[in-house]
């Protein structure tokens, strides 16, 4: 194996080392399924009926990809600058602070179409404000990105309890969360959608940001590869060194892919707050922000692998649920297992199998792996 | 009186709380003294703790859960280093995951073993590590002064604090008088160098991180074994990553890692003595602040203004021996 990474064709590249790496992941999780006693493929069948069985299960399945779909455009965004950023948690988190006060301030006097806007901007600027500091401290003092966002997760949460129990909250109530939203500040239901393909939905929160952010992965393919400042992220994140000596401001290209990377981050939390529970309360991230780095690994940090291995986990949330229903010895843990492995499988040992495939591939076809080449020219 | 008296018991439950960030963070050193980045204590102290909890209420021994403690979670460390060093993967992610198998697979296995909503049995006392009655503490109790400070604080801990506080001497004598130690932060500062002389860098490094699976074993059987009877699910809450906060407060030195958790350990004690009593001049602290304050200290810190934080070169890089 003398070139781990010489290429590959890229239908190979991004799409069959994916799906082994998933494929992978997916059997170690069925010998867990095997270890607490259940049939593995009985259980895999649960969980694709429960999330694509009936409309109620699709619109549930896409309600949850609308999360991962922002925290997974967060982390690429990140990513392509060569950052981690990790603190998508708290930067959804301390958004809900934002989306709070909009909310609670408009939604008796604008109606939805008014105050979305202004609570997209809110989240954004929040997330972005959460994601600055741990940029700036990084751009400027070299403080490493990955420890001081982890920090930030818990100084979020902290600013969240207080904020909730503090003024959010309703004064008189003990549960720490704010009062449920008028209708001004509850987003319409897309369910209709699923209803036009003859699907029955009895009620769900898939709504309309989701179209949000399909807009929102649109536009991050347009950064990213249609716009100066995306080329100086990519450029960045591939060598920092080519940067500095192409003039590129170390500083400026940190602060803004931060700030983006947190503003997506932030957007995460519409969904859950004004789409589905109507208020904002303790803990309502519950973890998506992590998702979203399994997201964007499985996605490749591109905006359509994004998407489609957003509405996986999707997937993975809903047919969780159900399986959790139907297999008493199987709880919705299981899905931080599979997301766990689905990390380790796609992200850490990405190229565990690539050599595999690679030989494969040269013993079927040399010229796909430019081998022949080679001969031909010592020949 | 009154006031000494909630002043040592403010410090013994300090000692308490510090005894698994300690460990913890004792463990995150060794690994990244070698140059591997492991965000993944905390789900290595929850397995740990897991396997610890389960094997001893099922074994009715204390010590066979402790050595199951330490089996998995070195288990776990290994999968860390197979792929952040056999196969060069990105070393946070690979810690991102083992954090998330960690956590799920504590729940999922134990409700499926024990069916208490992901809890273990309630462990009885001789599954537990008991505390050590030093010789005396009972008689010298009624001494001024000196007789709490030593029935109180330095007496009657379990076994595992005070394995907790000689790992502090033992590792410093590890890293800065033996062979090996030397050889650990060489790699972690230059394994070019390291492979240069013909040392192995990969088994050197794989050696590094079997040792912070052992200690992350031990934190985690003492959270479920002593400081808790039984697993909880989630119980590591965050203490992997307070602990690695305090490694970076302290430096990467061992000593400075034990003052670092005594003063994480203290705030946590604090803020649980000192909700909702206001104090003097200050008055009311909000406990969220108490509680953020080890990650504002170790995000301040990180800037540079008390101190600079200067981690191993090689830190969070693959060893590539030819390019």
């Amino acid at each position: 194996m003398s070139m781990p990474y010489a290429k590959l064709p890229a239908w190979a590249d991004y799409g069959l080392i994916p799906v082994i790496n998933l494929a992978v992941a997916f059997v170690v999780a069925g010998f867990v399924v095997l270890l607490v006693g259940e049939n593995p493929f009985r259980a895999a069948a649960v969980l694709v009926e429960g999330a694509f069985g009936r409309g109620q299960g699709i619109a549930f399945t896409l309600f949850y990809a609308t999360t991962f779909i922002f925290s997974g455009l967060s982390v690429a965004v990140a990513a392509h600058c060569g950052l981690f950023n990790i603190g998508g948690e708290g930067q959804g988190y301390i958004a809900g602070l934002g989306i709070g006060i909009v909310c609670l301030a408009f939604d008796s006097v604008l109606p939805w179409w008014l105050t979305f806007p202004l609570a997209i901007i809110a989240a954004a600027a929040m997330g972005a404000l959460w994601a600055l500091i741990p940029a700036y401290l990084q751009a400027k003092r070299g403080s490493h990105i990955v420890i001081t966002t982890i920090m930030f997760n818990f100084i979020a949460a902290s600013v969240m309890v207080y904020a909730l129990v503090g003024f959010l909250k309703p004064p008189g109530s003990m549960a720490p969360q704010t009062r449920t939203f008028l209708e001004g500040a509850q987003l319409p239901k897309l369910n209709w959608v699923i209803e036009l393909f003859g699907a029955k939905i009895r009620s769900a929160p898939f709504n309309i940001s989701f179209l949000l952010a399909l807009a929102m992965a649109f536009l991050v393919w347009v950064l990213i590869w249609r716009t100066r400042l995306g080329y100086e992220m990519r450029t960045y994140g591939h060598s920092s060194k080519a940067a500095r000596y192409a003039g590129i401001s170390e500083t400026r290209i940190i602060i803004i892919a931060m700030m983006i990377s947190g503003a997506l981050a932030g957007m995460m939390a519409l969904n859950p707050t004004m789409g589905d529970q109507h208020n904002v309360a303790l803990e309502f991230v519950s973890g998506a922000g992590f998702v979203g780095i399994a997201v964007a690994l499985m996605g490749r940090l591109h905006p359509v692998g994004i998407v489609l291995a957003a509405i996986l986990f999707g997937m993975l949330y809903q047919g969780g649920a159900e399986l959790a229903f139907e297999m008493p010895a199987i709880s919705r843990d299981m899905i931080v297992i599979i997301q766990g492995l689905v990390i380790l499988f796609a992200g850490a040992l990405e190229h565990m199998f690539r050599p595999y495939v690679q030989a494969l591939f040269a013993s079927l076809s040399p010229r796909s792996v430019g081998i022949e080449a080679i001969k031909g020219k010592g020949a | 009186m009154d006031l000494f008296n909630a002043i040592i018991q403010v410090l013994d439950s300090t000692i308490r709380l510090s005894v698994p960030l300690l460990l913890a963070c004792l463990a995150g050193l060794y690994s990244e003294r070698a140059g591997i980045f492991d965000i993944g204590l905390e789900g290595k102290m929850l397995v740990g703790a897991f396997a610890g909890a389960a094997a001893a209420s099922v074994f009715h021994s204390a010590f066979i859960g402790l050595g199951m403690a330490i089996l998995i979670s070195v288990a776990f460390a290994l999968v860390h280093g197979f792929a952040s060093i056999t196969h060069r993967g990105n070393q946070i992610v690979s810690g991102v995951a083992i954090n998330f198998i960690a956590a799920g697979s504590t729940i999922m296995l134990g409700q499926a073993w024990f069916q208490q909503g992901g809890r273990t049995p309630a462990l009885a006392s001789d599954e537990r590590f008991g505390a050590i009655i030093w010789p005396g503490a009972d008689e010298l109790r009624s001494v001024p002064i000196l007789g709490p400070i030593y029935s109180e604080l330095i007496s009657g801990h379990s076994v595992l604090v005070y394995v907790a506080f000689l790992a502090v001497p033992f590792t410093w004598w590890v890293l800065f008088r033996t062979r090996f130690g030397l050889r650990m932060r060489a790699v972690g500062e230059n394994p070019a160098a390291v492979d240069t002389a013909g040392i192995s860098v990969a088994w050197l490094r794989y050696r590094a991180l079997i040792c912070t699976g052992v200690l992350t074993g031990i934190a985690g059987a003492y959270l479920s074994m002593v400081q808790n009877g039984g697993f909880v699910k989630d119980m590591t809450a965050g203490k992997g990553y307070i602990a690695l906060a305090a490694l970076i407060f302290a430096k990467w030195k061992p000593v400075n890692a034990m003052f670092a958790c005594l003063l994480f350990g203290f705030l946590d004690a604090l803020s649980i003595r000192l909700q909702g009593t206001p104090l003097p001049l200050i008055g009311k602290v909000p406990v969220q602040l108490m509680q953020a304050l080890p990650y504002i200290l170790t995000v301040i810190l990180l800037a540079g203004f008390i101190g600079k934080a200067i981690p191993p070169r090689a830190g969070g890089v693959p060893y590539v021996k030819e390019r």
